[in-house]
């Protein structure tokens, strides 16, 4: 080790890594993967948050998580996002392609993307 | 992608409940299920539930799962990896996180956060146990490891660092106290041209663990205040003392350090600044003595553990001669972050004297038998009801002996002490190494003061009379107490010689030797008196003052326990009351067991 450089690097090159056992994120965006759920596709779009979410950096303060049954099998993969202070948003018929728009919009940019939320949402 | 971390103890504790056969299982089933892309299995440290192991944690909920074992695994894997549900059956939960997940708005996962056991706690020494791996460095640095070292090399002057540990009021947490910054002082100021700074991880007090703890789950940590230390002092070479009964604690430092040599952060030049230094480690064959900072360099010298007269101090004349500073391994868990977070930060936390936290092993009649890390000043009462859960069985609390062999009892008047090392001493105890073994009221003084007596005796080097006699001396008064033989007048005798092993010992060893004695007589003077006058003992601990009766009325003469017993010494025919012939009887108590009508008392 020569130089304060070649330390942080590895810190950044790790920290995206054990970022995941930061249980205080602000951020929750919960997937059901219940067995309805893994039926109409949730762990495409599971995977898919959890790429996305690195990818923008945002490993530290959003945590992605699983859960089980909420009920409305009908309207699976069902994905719903919690935020401190805000009512939660519960998206439904989720796809890997939906989940990157998700991201980008809703996580990365704050506006929920009305077209997929359980209330819009045309199904 | 890996989507989850499942954490699994791989501390000492947890590795004896069965962790590396979790471990196997858990790798096999994910394979099995096609989850060994999305899931990453972590060894770590010790989380200090050990109570409970093996232990489990999954992120990114936090779920902590207590007590699992291999057969739990493809239910786990199936139902929370797979599926999302959490398995319930297997959460460790309290009353402080069930009301965590009452009030709560989402549905909470059960998080190790919420339970009093750890909400209490304040990890800094502690800090990355059970969090990291401890076999991957590059993990450590993630964690902001090895920036301290930097920060010192690059930007601070010895000097700085000296006046930054003292102003932290770090003081020395393997027994004694002693203000670090200063020792690092004496040593700096030592001139030569070769100076030693040495870890004593010779952790001997019967029940103390966290020294292990920390090699296990942070060995790095070690590393890299040891290079600072080396920096401040002016020494380019480290030595560990280390148990060679913690063989797991032994293996993960190796595998530290031939890490640190990789990477460059031990060695020469050290981030470019000139720096050098490098650790070499010394297995101590677990004398208790060797713990006492003269015996144990005149080990690493390879001699036979034995201490020397002090002064002159290590930090004058050390290892081989030389300028040595003897730090414990908790003491140097801390020193990162105080360099990395300021020696405000660390002041502002416990009390005036006594600053920053403080590992206890909890033990003894407690429901969360395990390690645990609080503020200097937090009170025995909060450790011993909230944290570590209570006696169980509804038992009273009677006693908390601290500081082992060397130490002494807080009685229950005393349970609301703020725990530092100055209040610790004023009511005759010390903080000692951390070990904590709580008593109820099944436990008998006398027999507690005999426990450690006879310790110390086995312990004694024997270089010096007054430990070497005296504790021998002590020992034999306290049997003939016990065996019922004792005299009022032997109370004197306990006390004056007691006060001369203290005051004529060569070093630490003998000096604390009499400090169990010493307290169970302030605290529990009536007990020992109890032994003497009525020839009873309270407690039902000491054998030779028992004895066992049945009672006549409720004996229904059905040989059960004549049967069982060891010693032929219950007479009595089929269907007639039975009696217990008492020179015969050994007082094991098999037959109080055996008995279905509770005929047969102990008194």
């Amino acid at each position: 080790m020569k130089s304060l450089e070649e330390l942080m690097a590895i810190k950044a090159k790790m920290q995206d890594k054990v970022a995941v056992r930061h249980v205080e994120g602000s951020v929750r965006i919960v997937v059901g993967m219940a067995t309805c759920g893994i039926a109409a596709g949730a762990r495409p779009v599971l995977n898919a948050f959890v790429e996305g979410v690195t990818a923008a950096g945002l490993a530290e303060s959003v945590s992605v998580t699983q859960t089980g049954c909420i009920g409305i099998c009908q309207y699976e993969p069902v994905v719903e996002v919690y935020e401190s202070g805000k009512e939660k948003v519960t998206y439904v018929k989720m796809t890997a392609e939906k989940a990157k728009e998700v991201v980008e919009k809703h996580i990365k940019g704050g506006t929920p993307v009305a077209e997929y939320t359980i209330g819009t949402a045309n199904v | 992608m890996i989507r989850s971390h499942v954490l699994i103890c791989g501390g000492t504790g947890c590795t004896s409940s069965g962790s590396a056969a979790l471990r196997e299982k858990l790798a096999e089933e994910l394979k099995v299920k096609g989850l060994d892309e999305e899931v990453k299995i972590v060894q770590t440290g010790c989380f200090g539930l050990c109570a409970l192991g093996p232990i489990m944690i999954v992120y990114p909920e936090g779920t902590f799962y207590s007590m699992v074992t291999p057969d739990d695994i493809p239910e786990i894997v199936e139902e929370h990896l797979l599926k999302g549900r959490i398995v319930d059956r297997l959460v460790y939960t309290d009353d402080a996180s069930k009301t965590a997940a009452a009030e709560s708005d989402v549905a909470a996962p059960a998080s190790l956060n919420d339970t009093a056991f750890y909400k209490k706690q304040n990890r800094v020494a502690l800090r990355n146990c059970g969090v990291i791996n401890p076999e991957s460095i590059d993990e450590y640095i993630a964690m902001d490891g090895y920036f301290a070292l930097a920060k010192v090399l690059r930007e601070m002057t010895p000097e700085q660092v000296i006046d930054t540990i003292n102003a932290s009021g770090l003081r020395g947490r393997g027994g004694g106290g002693f203000p670090t910054g200063r020792k690092w002082q004496f040593a700096r100021a030592s001139v030569s041209d070769k100076k030693y700074v040495v870890c004593n991880a010779d952790e001997g007090d019967p029940g103390a663990f966290m020294d292990r703890s920390v090699l296990e789950g942070d060995p790095h940590a070690l590393i890299e205040a040891m290079a600072i230390a080396a920096y401040a002092i002016g020494a380019d070479e480290g030595w560990v003392y280390v148990r060679a009964e913690y063989p797991i604690a032994v293996k993960r430092l190796q595998i530290a350090i031939a890490q640190a040599r990789e990477y460059g952060l031990l060695g020469k030049d050290i981030f470019g600044t000139g720096f050098n230094f490098d650790l070499n480690i010394r297995l101590g064959a677990g004398a208790f003595v060797c713990g006492e900072e003269t015996a144990l360099l005149t080990s690493i010298e390879g001699n036979r553990g034995e201490p020397r007269t002090r002064p002159p101090f290590p930090a004058v004349k050390g290892l081989w001669g030389q300028p040595t500073i003897v730090n414990n391994v908790e003491t140097y868990a801390n020193i990162a972050q105080i360099i990395l977070k300021g020696a405000d930060w660390f002041a502002s936390m416990g009390t005036e004297t006594s600053k920053g936290t403080k590992v206890f092993a909890l033990g003894g009649k407690i429901t969360n038998t395990g390690l645990v890390e609080i503020p200097m000043g937090t009170t025995l009462r909060e450790v011993v009801e909230e944290i570590g859960g209570g006696v169980p069985n509804g038992k009273k609390f009677k006693a908390a002996q601290t500081g082992g062999p060397s130490g002494g009892c807080i009685p229950a008047s005393l349970i609301d002490t703020p725990i530092d090392y100055d209040n610790l001493i004023k009511i005759g105890s010390m903080m000692g190494s951390g070990g904590l073994i709580v008593m109820d009221e099944d436990s008998c003084m006398v027999d507690i003061a005999k426990f450690f007596l006879e310790f110390t005796v086995d312990e004694s080097c024997g270089k010096c009379a007054p430990c070497r006699i005296g504790t021998v001396r002590l020992l034999e008064i306290l049997n003939k107490i016990t065996d019922g033989n004792g005299e009022l007048e032997d109370l004197d005798k306990l006390e004056e010689l007691a006060n001369y092993i203290k005051s004529a010992s060569l070093c630490g060893l003998g000096q604390t030797a009499p400090n169990p004695v010493i307290s169970t007589l302030r605290y529990f003077r009536d007990e020992y008196v109890s032994h003497i006058v009525d020839k009873k003992c309270p407690a039902g601990v000491c054998k030779k003052l028992l004895s066992y009766t049945i009672e006549e009325d409720k004996c229904k003469g059905c040989t059960l326990c004549a049967r069982q017993c060891p010693a032929g010494a219950i007479i009595g025919k089929v269907k007639e009351v039975h009696v217990i012939d008492q020179a015969k009887c050994v007082k094991c108590g098999a037959c109080i067991e055996k008995c279905k009508f509770g005929a047969i008392i102990k008194k």
